[in-house]
């Protein structure tokens, strides 16, 4: 396994170019999650909350888009942005904010999805409580999307591992640009399509060492806040 | 801003075919505790869901002080099975303070005075999720009291209580009745009957087939029925 042990050496070498990559892959789905959970978490939460005609359209269409394929979203964002697209004179394509956005796109479904049925469990549980102390609408939002919070950061992190796991969308906005728009999963794939197994290699087990690092925090965390706020 | 008196008049409550309450005319007013009792399925939580306003009559009307508006003002429940919300038990207790529109400056004091009044003071910064029962049954009723009800409904609060726990939280309902809070319970405990009750409401099959004083409804309840579920709290089929 020479490439294995060149991998190895690439990752605790800290070569600045496999840094950067790491970084901006951070970045992008980091930014990505937060734009996600601004828009999801209380679109989630208000379908949880409300009735009205083609409720269950809805919630179909969101439990749909939780699968959608990421190139798809690469091509619609990419065709929104591009020169002769509608969004296109703000010149986004081929930069991370492009890559942000495609990302948000894909799991903000995800995360409304998740929202919604979380709150709604919840809201079955504590309806009547909360009806008897005349809870307004906005703040019975407000007081179960706090009360799930520890819940809702797993959904953040499902959020999160889709987006940092995906190819098709960063490659088709973002372009994969050295230097620029080069994420892992984008360089993992041009650089085996290359041929340069250790490069690849050596980001695979970044992204998989991030991955696992990421859900073993909030593993810590969901124990810590059980036996916390139970 | 008032809540009594309470005014049902000709509500019935039907769910599909089943009709859960009917033809029911009750005013809750001023005074003693009113107990509901019946046995199980007699529409005893039913009733007190309506009154609270949780739930509206399928026909009838319900009048609070007089207003159709449902929105509680000065009533408050208390669940067989209290839910709490995932904080502390201060916590829970301040959002309900708040809830109830106490000002923020007066709400940390008023918190600690009913946690000692319940008896929580010591787990006050225990996750409200974690108390036994006895101690979420005080929470909840803490929590109630911080609407500074006139009206406090309470249904079977104390069925899946240890003796001890329910003597505790009987101790609490006496007081706030002698404090002049208008307590309506649903129970089917005798005993507890005896001590607290200044009135019953018997329920069977989804009517009122008595409302009398407590002594009276003892000492010679008129339908078969009560005569039957005072003798064995035990109703057949008829």
């Amino acid at each position: 396994m020479n490439e294995g042990s060149s991998a190895l050496v690439l990752v605790l070498s800290g070569d600045p170019a496999l840094y950067a990559i790491v970084r901006l892959s951070l970045v992008v789905s980091l930014s990505a999650v937060g734009l996600a959970a601004l828009v999801g978490l209380p679109l989630g939460g208000l379908i949880a909350l409300t009735r009205f005609p083609g409720r269950a359209g809805v919630i179909v269409l969101l439990n749909a888009f939780m699968g959608l394929p990421p190139v798809v979203v690469g091509l619609a964002v990419f065709l929104l942005l591009s020169r002769s697209g509608p969004l296109g004179s703000w010149g986004l394509l081929f930069t991370p904010t492009a890559m942000v956005i495609a990302q948000a796109v894909l799991i903000t479904p995800i995360i409304a999805a998740l929202t919604r049925q979380t709150v709604e469990d919840d809201w079955s549980e504590v309806r009547d409580e909360l009806n008897a102390m005349g809870v307004g609408p906005l703040q019975r939002l407000m007081t179960l999307l706090y009360d799930a919070r520890i819940a809702l950061v797993t959904v953040l992190l499902a959020g999160f591992g889709r987006a940092a796991a995906e190819v098709g969308a960063v490659m088709i906005v973002g372009g994969n640009i050295n230097g620029f728009t080069r994420v892992m999963t984008t360089a993992i794939a041009l650089e085996t399509s290359k041929g340069d197994l250790p490069l690849a290699m050596g980001l695979g087990l970044i992204l998989i060492a991030i991955v696992f690092a990421i859900n073993a925090s909030a593993w810590a965390l969901r124990l810590y806040a059980e036996r916390r706020i139970g | 801003m008032s809540d009594l008196p309470v005014t049902l008049t000709k509500v019935s409550y039907v769910v599909g075919e089943t009709s859960i309450l009917r033809d029911v005319d009750l005013v809750v007013r001023t005074g003693a505790p009113t107990f509901v009792v019946g046995p199980n399925g007699s529409g005893k939580s039913t009733l007190l869901r309506l009154v609270m306003g949780l739930i509206t009559p399928t026909a009838g009307a319900i009048e609070w002080a007089g207003a159709r508006d449902p929105a509680p003002r000065r009533r408050a429940m208390v669940f067989q099975h209290p839910v709490m919300l995932r904080r502390s038990v201060a916590g829970n207790l301040l959002y309900a303070l708040e809830q109830a529109g106490v000002e923020k400056s007066l709400r940390d004091r008023r918190c600690s005075e009913l946690l000692q009044k319940v008896g929580l003071s010591d787990l006050a910064d225990r996750p409200a999720r974690r108390l036994s029962g006895g101690e979420r049954q005080k929470l909840a009723f803490a929590r109630a009291l911080a609407r500074s009800p006139e009206l406090l409904i309470l249904d079977e609060p104390t069925a899946s209580l240890d003796p001890s726990a329910t003597l505790a939280l009987e101790r609490l309902i006496a007081q706030a009745a002698a404090e002049g809070i208008k307590i309506l319970m649903a129970s089917h405990d005798l005993g507890q009957m005896r001590r607290l009750a200044g009135d019953v409401v018997f329920l069977h099959r989804g009517r009122i087939l008595e409302s009398a004083s407590a002594k009276d409804f003892f000492e010679q309840p008129v339908s078969a029925q009560a005569s039957a579920f005072l003798r064995s709290d035990l109703i057949l089929e008829d």
